[in-house]
């Protein structure tokens, strides 16, 4: 027994440090970033103290049980055990057990009202709202406007501004996929044939990622996102960026670059606003080349990894959605220009 | 409360009058013995069991097909762990080529599903159906043959699953497999249709388990234990049976609609044809949650008297034990939603089951706090059954624990389908389940061989097995918390998840190696076992009152039953059944609260029928893959059968029930039924 209470000892001091190591990160339920978020994670340590304590009680009342170690297992059964000392057992059990109603009403009120400020006022933030559709395995990211001409769609790379609520408006393309990031708030399905909606706000500038958290194929592993929080004046000037169309390439190798987007298999899918591409089976590109990752937050946005990427994406995303793409280095080439001119 | 219950001792006869229940007569030694001889022979020839190959198709005793049972499921039990490790293995540090990301979706969903149906809901109901009638001392189940056919159909439907992965065609899902992901369009070929089809085979054979389960507690007790002496363990599985009767048709229409919607084209969980994709969810998880207790509930029933046996006194609170089992089978069924809480539900329907959810857990805490009363201030002996269950005392109060706080909406919405979650429901699990099943693998082996598991090597196996399990799962809530989603087959870097995801692998290994350990004394034992006599654990249930193992027909006298522990109280000359025939299959029905001798009754015997039935159903459900046509075919079939079973059965024209009046003789001491001094 004596190894028992080492191994528990143990337990709860790897459970201290790993639970102090790990307070940080852009992808951190521990480490809030927003408003709900803080939420959370006040419940959160509420629930964690509280259910420490209520498992320290009962290991420390089942050691003491296990006090007298002396026993015969052929020994005389007691079936009638003395009165006096079952009515005082029972009292400590009714005893333990209110204590447990009683927590339990105080996680249950924490969790209500937890929950209340979350959704509270969903319908009355005015502030920006983005429309999010599921597919496989990206995510589509829409932002509406008053004026058709300032609606822009991008995908995987969610801007929004510091210190306002941003309402999101969940939509299934195809599958269940789950939209989470856990610095800024819980998660919300995007199931086919419904709207689900929720409401974050960051509080700080900076990159917080997300990823799928509904089993939604072969890819589920490879589906993230960033949400890039930045202070108002920055988000209204990176939305103006994206509302434009695409700027028209200067160069020669990127004029070339073009034409094979145009020519070939890519413009079935994909959609580069202010040419005849306008497919939207897959992300947009029209500003591709201002997002930091491409293949929903998988790989950074570099020469290298667009051109591989196009090259063969099945080596870094089996099954994913887009076909390998036999370009001869020359073409390759422009195309990459082209696409890297995207700003 | 003890006055309560003291006076909840007695039978309760109000109401109608009956014969005396006991009725001494003087004997001669000699001729007593004499008789008691040729009996035992009788008995031997009428219950003989069917030898050979065809044998193994016909025999309808319940002590053999539940180690069928146990045997089949623990192999599955394996086969599911080997895919654990392989999981483990491509986690173990950050974009892992081990495994394709189609071979991981497939093991994870066939490891799921192998745990929850194949393992789990099967060993639990075989435990049931080889302990029951012994501990309330009765010959057979109540419905031997429909017992068989639920093993030939489990048997099936588990090789259907596992012809399908090693063929490359195993569900890649999830073991719940959500729609529109498992609908025709988005998982095209059989793969969803193995995994439809295999659930329906293991919800027929969990409802007839349960049937059986049932039939027997309640009709077949031995006379005198009236409900309230029913032991703890048979109270478990009996709330267990009644679970499985009601969660069962939930999922069976999740599953047939699945099926119909891929077969033959219908728009159930379709949204572009008016279909709803939610709609499964909840006819899933209705199933799903109470599926959780159905697991869960029965290896309480282990703890119970694992506990009592060895702190040697009587269970502390056996009326608030048992109202718990049946709390948490009601509130069981109320709190489904809490696996839908990122669904778009209104939060007033959200808060209901918030509480739900909640509230179980005051019937889990009364049954641990009484627990714990019981072996307060005993003098143990602690063997491996009960370090077993103290194991399970560590883990699964972190589970429970954990499991409150999945049920506050907001911090759900935090760490639902993460690695938190895996966490919480492998210590819940393996905590609530495995652990308990494991000691009373220890506890009951003796009485099913006749032979001791080492006790070194029992100790071994729990240490490896206690340290590897919270080696394994516990670094996983921090993974969930730090963002890792569950069913992810591999993760970047940058993400940071890699060393504790290490330790959780290596974890896998220690964890393996102590159910290693436990093949290896199974083997060991029996072959070099200690030999356990009939009562090695001093214990007070009935299932240790016979040989180990049990004679094919479980006891010579039927016993009669004085008090809530038969060994422990039986008198010296306590009373047992006489009168029942020797030369046919016949038992004592007796009635469902006072267990007061009713009718006689001819237990049906080894038939081929249930096999039959069992293929002319694998012809509906696994041709049923592939073509429509195969149900209808399978129908007929299956009445074809049916007819023959029930009507050109040559044991049919003896069922004629008789009254106990008429036949039976009075009952009179014999000496089987005393406590043994081992």
């Amino acid at each position: 027994m004596i190894d028992m209470r080492n191994t528990t000892l143990k337990m709860c001091t790897l459970a201290f440090v790993l639970c102090c190591s790990s307070c940080g990160g852009i992808h951190n339920a521990l480490n809030p970033s927003g408003p709900q978020a803080h939420n959370l994670s006040r419940l959160w340590w509420l629930m964690f103290i509280v259910c420490s304590a209520v498992f320290v009680i009962v290991m420390i009342a089942v050691f003491l049980s296990l006090r007298n170690r002396t026993g015969d297992s052929q020994a005389t059964p007691q079936i009638e055990p003395p009165r006096e000392q079952e009515r005082k057992r029972s009292n400590v059990v009714v005893t333990a057990v209110t204590i447990t109603v009683v927590i339990l009403f105080v996680f249950l009120i924490a969790s209500f009202s937890a929950g209340r400020s979350m959704t509270a006022g969903l319908e009355h933030k005015n502030g920006l709202t983005v429309e999010i559709t599921g597919h496989q395995w990206w995510w589509e990211v829409r932002y509406p406007d008053a004026s058709a001409n300032n609606i822009f769609t991008t995908a995987n790379e969610i801007h929004i501004p510091i210190g306002v609520p941003v309402t999101f408006s969940l939509k299934g393309g195809d599958v269940i996929h789950s939209f989470w990031v856990p610095n800024l708030a819980g998660k919300k399905d995007l199931i086919p044939g419904k709207i689900n909606t929720m409401w974050l706000q960051a509080d700080k500038p900076g990159v917080y990622r997300g990823q799928c958290a509904e089993y939604c194929g072969l890819q589920h592993a490879r589906m993230a996102l960033w949400i890039v929080a930045e202070p108002q004046e920055q988000f209204n000037a990176w939305r103006q960026s994206q509302t434009g169309t695409s700027i028209p390439p200067s160069s020669d190798s990127q004029k070339r670059g073009q034409q094979v987007f145009l020519t070939s298999t890519c413009v079935m899918c994909h959609a580069i606003n202010g040419t005849p591409a306008g497919s939207n089976i897959g992300p947009n590109l029209t500003h591709v080349a201002s997002r930091n990752m491409i293949a929903a937050a998988t790989l950074v946005n570099t020469r290298e990894h667009l051109a591989q990427w196009i090259r063969d994406s099945q080596t870094f995303k089996p099954g994913n959605k887009m076909p390998q793409n036999n370009l001869s280095d020359a073409d390759l080439n422009s195309l990459v220009d082209y696409l890297q001119s995207l700003k | 409360m003890s006055q309560k219950e003291a006076q909840n001792e007695e039978p309760r006869n109000e109401g109608r009058p009956r014969a005396p229940l006991v009725e001494r007569i003087d004997v001669d030694r000699e001729e007593l013995a004499d008789v008691m001889k040729r009996e035992k022979e009788e008995l031997e020839r009428t219950w003989a069991r069917p030898t050979g190959i065809i044998g193994w198709f016909i025999d309808t005793d319940h002590k053999a097909i539940a180690k069928r049972y146990i045997i089949t499921a623990f192999i599955f039990f394996v086969f599911g762990g080997i895919e654990a490790a392989l999981m483990r293995i491509q986690l173990m540090r950050p974009d892992n080529h081990f495994l394709t990301p189609d071979q991981y979706n497939q093991i994870f969903t066939v490891h799921g599903t192998t745990m929850m149906f194949l393992f789990a809901v099967p060993i639990m109901t075989a435990m049931g159906i080889y302990l029951v009638p012994l501990m309330i001392g009765a010959r057979d189940v109540a419905f031997p043959r429909l017992n068989l056919y639920g093993y030939f159909v489990y048997l099936i439907g588990g090789i259907l699953l596992y012809t399908g992965f090693v063929l490359n065609t195993g569900p890649d899902a999830g073991w719940f497999a959500y729609v529109p992901l498992s609908g025709p369009g988005f998982s095209p070929g059989k793969r969803v249709d193995i995994w439809a089809q295999m659930i329906t085979f293991t919800e027929l054979s969990g409802l007839a388990g349960a049937v059986v389960v049932i039939g027997t507690a309640f009709k077949m007790r031995a006379p005198g234990m009236s409900l309230n002496r029913l032991p703890l363990f048979v109270w478990a599985q009996v709330v267990t049976s009644f679970m499985i009767i009601f969660a069962m048709p939930s999922v069976m229409l999740a599953s047939g609609f699945l099926a119909s919607d891929r077969l033959i084209d219908t728009h159930f969980f379709n949204p572009a044809e008016g279909g709803d994709a939610i709609l499964y969810q909840h006819l899933f998880w209705f199933f799903g949650h109470p599926e959780v207790y159905i697991i869960f509930i029965p290896a309480l029933g282990f703890i119970s008297p694992i506990i009592v046996t060895f702190a040697r006194r009587k269970i502390f609170g056996y009326v608030p034990l048992v109202l718990s089992l049946i709390s948490t089978a009601f509130i069981g069924f109320g709190l489904w939603v809490h696996h839908m809480f990122a669904t778009p539900i209104p939060q007033m329907g959200q808060s209901l089951f918030t509480a739900a959810s909640m509230m179980i857990a005051i019937p889990s805490g009364v049954q641990i706090f009484c627990w714990i009363a019981t072996l307060w201030g005993s003098k143990l002996n602690i063997k491996t059954p009960l370090l077993f269950v103290l194991g399970f005392f560590a883990i699964f109060i972190i589970g429970g624990l954990t499991g409150v706080m999945l049920a506050s909406v907001p911090l759900d919405l935090q760490i639902h389908d993460t690695f938190f979650v895996v966490a919480h429901l492998h210590y819940v699990l393996i905590g609530g389940s495995v652990f308990p099943l494991f000691g009373a693998f220890y506890y009951w082996f003796p009485k099913w061989t006749g032979r001791m598991l080492s006790e070194s090597a029992g100790r071994l196996n729990f240490w490896l097995m206690f340290i590897g399990f919270n080696l394994v799962f516990f670094p996983m809530h921090q993974l969930g918390l730090n963002g890792m989603p569950r069913r992810v087959y591999t993760y970047l870097p940058e993400t940071g998840w890699g060393t504790l995801n290490l330790v959780a692998s290596i974890g896998a290994f220690i964890l393996a190696s102590g159910v290693l350990v436990f093949i290896i004394n199974v083997f060991w034992a029996r072959a070099a076992g200690a030999v356990a006599g009939d009562n090695p654990w001093a214990a007070d249930s009935l299932e240790w009152a016979t040989t180990s193992p049990p004679p094919n027909y479980n006891f010579h006298n039927l016993p009669v039953v004085q008090g809530r522990y038969p060994i422990w109280q039986a008198t010296a000359d306590a009373p047992v059944v006489r009168g029942l025939s020797t030369t046919s299959r016949e038992t004592l029905v007796t009635s469902v609260l006072d267990a007061q001798p009713e009718l006689c009754f001819d237990i049906p015997g080894p038939s081929i029928w249930p096999f039959l039935l069992s293929l002319a159903t694998a012809v509906m459900f696994v041709a049923g893959i592939f073509t429509p046509w195969a149900i209808l075919t399978g129908a007929i079939l299956g009445g074809i059968v049916l007819t023959c079973w029930f009507f050109g059965d040559p044991n049919y024209k003896n069922k004629t029930a008789r009254e106990t009046g008429k036949r039976s003789q009075p009952v009179r001491p014999a000496p089987e039924l005393r406590p043994k001094e081992v």
